[in-house]
């Protein structure tokens, strides 16, 4: 099981109280209307699927029940990082670094 | 007692008895035996048969990683177990063992023909024996497979036992608690850390426990022993025996399998039967040992013939010799070791055959001054024997030549093909391995997770190596905590130091047709299998691995991934790392089922949530089903009443009077603040912002796909405040959603959201006499249709409780929804249940609920709806906003794809033969003698028998349905094919004007 930083919280705490919600940065367009049918699609599907550190969103369901993002290395499943939504993405280079 | 049992020898209390039967016959052991030692003592070897060929077999370990020796075990009623290994399972009284895989018995088993068909079973012969012809697949193939299928027999009765399930938090765990691991943790915990430290054995010491000669510190090792038990528990470290680490996890979690009962004579009152731990530890320090290799030879599985060590700790744990005449086969040092103790225990040495041209001279003087015959240089061809070895038939090699065999007879053999680290563990955590080619071993290599990995675990040999390695291990653990060791590594003197050389198969002069070689013997799979899968063109271990089954039995290939990975890599001229290991997994051994559900079993399973009113319909008999994590009243028969008659008396008393119904279940959030309706707007397909205080609209909400996700009715109790209700099982779902896009999307919106599901109890009335059985309980609120008409919601008192009243019809009657606080639910029920009386109300459930939702053609999300309908298809069009420029899902509705003509809608279908039930999820054709695969047109969602029409009705999701109205399609179904009409799935009452009274 997993431990995982809440951002908000500021505590870690055992994966069961977490939620998984897909890829982070991912913004909703301000007007959908305007998008081309390919440029929705996109957004609507395609996702980045890395193979190493991935940006993606959990939420604190069972906690503080708040969104936030993290950095996880989809092939040794470690956390680099975790964030408030809406902060900056950090630059992987200095997350491994500090790794 | 026969006299195989060492007088006073080994830890077993020779003055303490146990009886137990073996396939139905009385034995007796000794306490402190396990069932394999017990066995051997009494000159049994035959304990099983083989998974494929049925081939006689005995143990060939005394520890976790037995292949062979899998007995079926119980003791009463339920109490049983399959495929315990009877190298484990601890001598009680009572014991009953039965063996498996065999039919009539054990010496006599039919099935061994598979062993005289071995041709026909080679590696593959699943994907190669059953292709043809087709039709035998099903009534030959499959049942013959079934049957044969599967080792042992599981148990049918209820488990009678519990399982139970701990969290611990340590600062060191110390995994294996051998001479490298007691070392560990006695330095760990002299330095200050808390330590635990635990063992699948029934006592600690590990290698120890089969090696009494060794001194340690100038004790005997057993002395040495005892003293370092006491200073572990006057140091309160926590020994943990009979406790298996199963699996290691991320960030230092190791669950521990523990065994509580199964060895003890009787089960204590409400003692748990095992017991699994979750533990986090800051450091792990992996003692696993290593695990002796076989050697794979012509004829190696014969009872009779076992590992050397597992020879040793017979003798020396257990006081058990395994024979009057022992060969030993051997390529590594340590099995010399083992012919020395037989030797000195009285046990007759047939020869020691050394594949090494050289072994070490201080050996071979040791055996010369035991007048032992040794055979350097030689290679086993053959063995005989069928229930018990006789003979080993050996040759001398000369370049790379089998030269002149020779046959020497024995009642057993002591094998040694070496000796592999026990990494299972490491690799759990993805830490990297190397490839050691002096040891033929992979070693572990870069760590991932806060462990040290130490003694002969990581590739280490001999007893003063090991230990001044888990002092050092004991020390890196503890300094991780900034806490100093001051242990000194102790001194050994009767050292057992070895080397060995390596073969992947030993040569033989036997026609290589005649030749079973083992390399998995539970699996039965034999050298030439895996030759045969690399040659048909399976190059990587893991295709070698699914081809041949190799490794895939309980034992997980503990014995044989290495010999196979090396004939593998022989036969493909290619290094072993290049070829590869099989992955890992959890559990190290296998682990009961039981164990992992922990509490989680019955009533404990999942929550089962209830309504206030739940206690009530459960006195009234009501039928339950399972909604969600909610338990509902399905319907509430009368007595003699079965489902379907009960339906229509609860259908028609409401259509004709008034039914009552307990809506609780309900989703219900309250979305709230002064961008409340803006939030809503954006959410919902429909337009909320003239929505007018006091009114309530249907609401229906989309994923961002343009799918529907959910729908209810919406109710505006001020400007900033919004009474949403959804589906029971959709609320969870509904309310993340929602605060997935209030706190993502759109911070800025000034508004809040709370479930309120649990905080409501909700009572709803239908019926043309829903009215005069509410109107008397009111209070504060007109009633009448003018005053309060359809779609309308108000806070007023109902039977003297604060209610939120909402005026809604999911019947089309006259309807009501009465909301209360939770804890008035059942009391409200009750007052209404008193005022309906004079109109006969009439209590339904969910079932009632369904058919006349049904006959109005309202749809259940998730039944009528499948993640790919959107608004148009379910002919709700009409909810969704026109004007509105953004909502969820809002653009990909003008997706090319659901705009398209010709998507599937939702229509109501009427069978030709009225008494006929559609069954749901059956297909719709257009025409059922067109040949097969035919076009499918879509498929019926919901099928009832309506009361109100007198006939069946049915929905379905058609292609283009709306344009069929009139048209008739086929539904074939197992009994025939039917025929039906498209109609309008809105059947009763179609214009609504019952709900609008």
């Amino acid at each position: 099981m997993l431990l995982i930083r809440c951002p908000y919280c500021e505590e870690t705490l055992p994966e069961l109280e977490f939620v998984y919600a897909g890829e982070a940065h991912i913004e909703r367009p301000k007007d959908p209307s305007s998008l081309s049918d390919d440029d929705w699609r996109d957004f609507l599907f395609m996702r980045s699927n890395v193979k190493g550190p991935h940006f993606e969103r959990w939420r604190h369901v069972h906690g503080c029940a708040r969104f936030f993002n993290a950095v996880r290395d989809t092939v040794t499943d470690r956390f680099l990082a975790t964030y408030k939504a809406g902060e900056k993405r950090p630059s992987l280079a200095e997350l491994e670094k500090a790794e | 007692m026969t006299t195989l049992r060492v007088p006073n020898g080994g830890r077993v209390r020779h003055d303490e008895p146990v009886a137990f039967t073996f396939d139905g016959k009385s034995y007796t052991g000794l306490r402190g035996d396990t069932l394999a030692s017990a066995l051997l003592a009494n000159g049994v070897h035959l304990m099983g048969r083989s998974f494929k060929y049925h081939r006689p077999r005995g143990p060939v370990t005394a520890g976790s990683e037995e292949p062979n020796a899998l007995v079926g075990t119980s003791r009463g009623k339920g109490r049983s177990e399959p495929n315990t290994r009877a190298t484990m399972q601890e001598l009680r009284h009572g014991l009953v063992a039965e063996s498996q895989n065999r039919s009539p018995s054990l010496k006599f088993d039919f099935g061994a023909v598979n062993d005289r068909l071995h041709p026909v079973f080679s590696a593959g012969f699943y994907y190669k024996t059953f292709m043809w012809p087709k039709s035998f697949w099903d009534r030959v193939y499959e049942p013959v497979i079934r049957a044969a299928a599967g080792l042992g027999t599981a148990p049918k009765e209820e488990d009678p036992d519990t399982y139970a399930n701990r969290y611990a938090h340590v600062d060191v765990l110390v995994v294996g608690a051998g001479p490298t691991g007691i070392a560990a943790a006695l330095t760990a915990a002299k330095a200050g850390a808390g330590v635990v430290l635990v063992d699948e054995n029934a006592e600690i010491g590990g290698a120890l426990l089969s090696d009494p000669s060794v001194a340690i510190e100038g004790e005997p090792a057993w002395t040495w022993l005892a003293g370092r038990i006491g200073e572990l528990a006057a140091l309160g470290v926590t020994v943990m025996t009979r406790t298996t680490a199963i699996g290691y996890y991320h960030q230092n979690m190791v669950a521990l399998a523990e065994r509580l009962t199964d060895h003890l004579d009787e089960i204590p009152q409400g003692a748990p039967r095992e017991r699994m731990w979750q533990v986090r530890a800051g450091q792990v320090v992996l003692a696993q040992g290593a695990l002796e290799k076989p050697l794979v030879f012509n004829g190696n599985d014969r009872p009779g013939i076992m590992l050397a060590g597992a020879a040793q700790t017979y003798l020396n744990r257990y006081g058990v010799r395994i024979g009057e005449r022992a060969a030993i086969v051997t390529s590594h040092d340590s099995a010399w070791y083992t012919a020395f103790n037989l030797a000195d225990s009285g046990t007759a040495i047939a020869a020691i055959v050394d594949t090494r041209s050289h072994p070490n001279a201080e050996l071979l003087g040791e055996a010369r001054r035991r007048q032992i015959r040794v055979l350097v240089g030689h290679t086993v061809v053959a063995t005989s024997g069928r229930l018990r070895v006789k003979s080993i038939t050996v040759a001398p090699m000369t370049n790379g030549r089998v030269g002149k065999s020779q046959t020497i007879a024995c009642d057993c053999v002591a094998a040694c093909g070496g000796w592999t680290p026990s990494l299972h563990l490491f690799s759990h955590t993805k830490g990297t391995l190397r490839w050691d080619e002096a040891s033929a071993a992979f070693f572990p290599d870069r760590k991932s997770e806060a462990c040290e990995i130490a003694g002969a675990g990581r590739g280490l040999w001999g007893y003063a190596p090991v230990l001044a390695d888990g002092v050092a291990a004991g020390t890196a653990a503890a300094s991780s905590f900034g806490q100093e060791a001051r242990a000194v590594a102790p001194g050994v003197k009767g050292d057992r130091p070895g080397t060995g050389a390596n073969h992947a198969v030993l040569a033989t002069s036997v026609k290589p047709g005649r030749v079973r070689a083992f390399v998995d013997f539970q699996n039965d799979v034999t050298a030439k299998d895996i030759r045969l899968a690399v040659s048909e063109g399976m190059k990587s271990i893991e295709h070698v691995k699914r081809y041949t089954t190799n490794g895939m039995a309980t034992d997980q290939g503990k014995l044989s991934n290495i010999n196979g990975l090396m004939i593998a890599a022989e036969t493909l001229g290619k290094a072993p790392p290049e070829v590869g290991l099989t992955t890992f997994r959890p559990p190290y051994t296998p682990t009961t089922f039981a164990t992992f559900a922990g509490y989680h079993r019955g009533t404990h399973f999942e929550v089962t949530r209830k309504t206030p009113i739940d206690g009530w319909a459960d006195e009234q008999s009501a039928v339950f089903e399972p909604v969600g994590q909610w338990r509902r009243a399905r319907y509430y028969p009368k007595a003699g009443e079965d489902m379907d008659a009960a339906v229509e008396r609860e259908c028609r008393a409401t259509r004709q009077s008034v039914g009552i119904f307990d809506a609780t279940t309900l989703g219900k959030i309250e979305v709230a603040g002064p961008d409340a309706a803006e939030f809503m707007n954006r959410v919902y397909t429909n337009p909320w912002t003239k929505l007018g205080v006091g009114k309530a609209r249907y609401g229906v909400l989309l994923g961002e796909d343009g799918f529907i996700r959910d729908d209810g009715v919406v109710g505006r109790v001020s400007e900033t405040l919004f009474h949403v209700t959804t589906t029971t099982g959709g609320a969870a779902r509904v309310l993340t959603m929602m605060e997935d896009y209030r706190q993502t999307e759109w911070p800025d919106l000034k508004v809040w959201l709370t479930s309120t599901t649990e905080q409501w109890a909700v009572v709803a009335l239908n019926g043309p006499n829903a009215r005069k059985v509410l109107e008397p309980l009111t209070e504060g609120l007109d009633l009448s249709n003018e005053a309060f008409p359809m779609m309308s919601l108000a806070d007023c008192r109902v039977a003297g409780f604060r209610a939120r009243l909402f005026r809604l019809s999911f019947t089309g009657e006259l309807g009501y929804e009465v909301n209360v606080p939770a804890r008035h639910g059942l009391a409200l029920w009750k007052a209404l249940m008193e005022a309906g009386e004079p109109y006969d109300i009439c209590p339904y459930g969910t079932e009632t609920m369904h058919v006349l939702r049904a006959e109005k053609g309202f749809i259940i999300v998730g039944q009528d709806t499948d993640g790919t309908v959107t608004p148009d298809d379910a002919g709700l069009g009409w909810a969704v906003g026109k004007k509105k420029t953004d909502f969820v899902g809002m653009r990909s509705l003008k997706r090319p794809d659901l705009a398209a003509t010709g998507r599937k809608q939702l229509v109501g279908l009427q069978p030709e033969d009225g008494s006929l039930l559609l069954e749901e999820g059956a297909q719709i054709v257009a025409d059922p003698d067109k040949p097969v695969p035919m076009r499918m047109l879509g498929h019926v969602t919901s099928s009832y028998r309506s009361a109100a029409l007198g006939r069946s009705i049915a929905m379905a999701l058609v292609a283009d349905g709306r344009q069929m109205m009139g048209k008739t399609v086929y539904i074939p179904m197992p009994d025939g094919t039917h025929k039906a009409t498209i109609t309008s799935a809105n059947a009763y009452d179609p214009d609504g004007e019952r709900a609008k009274m």
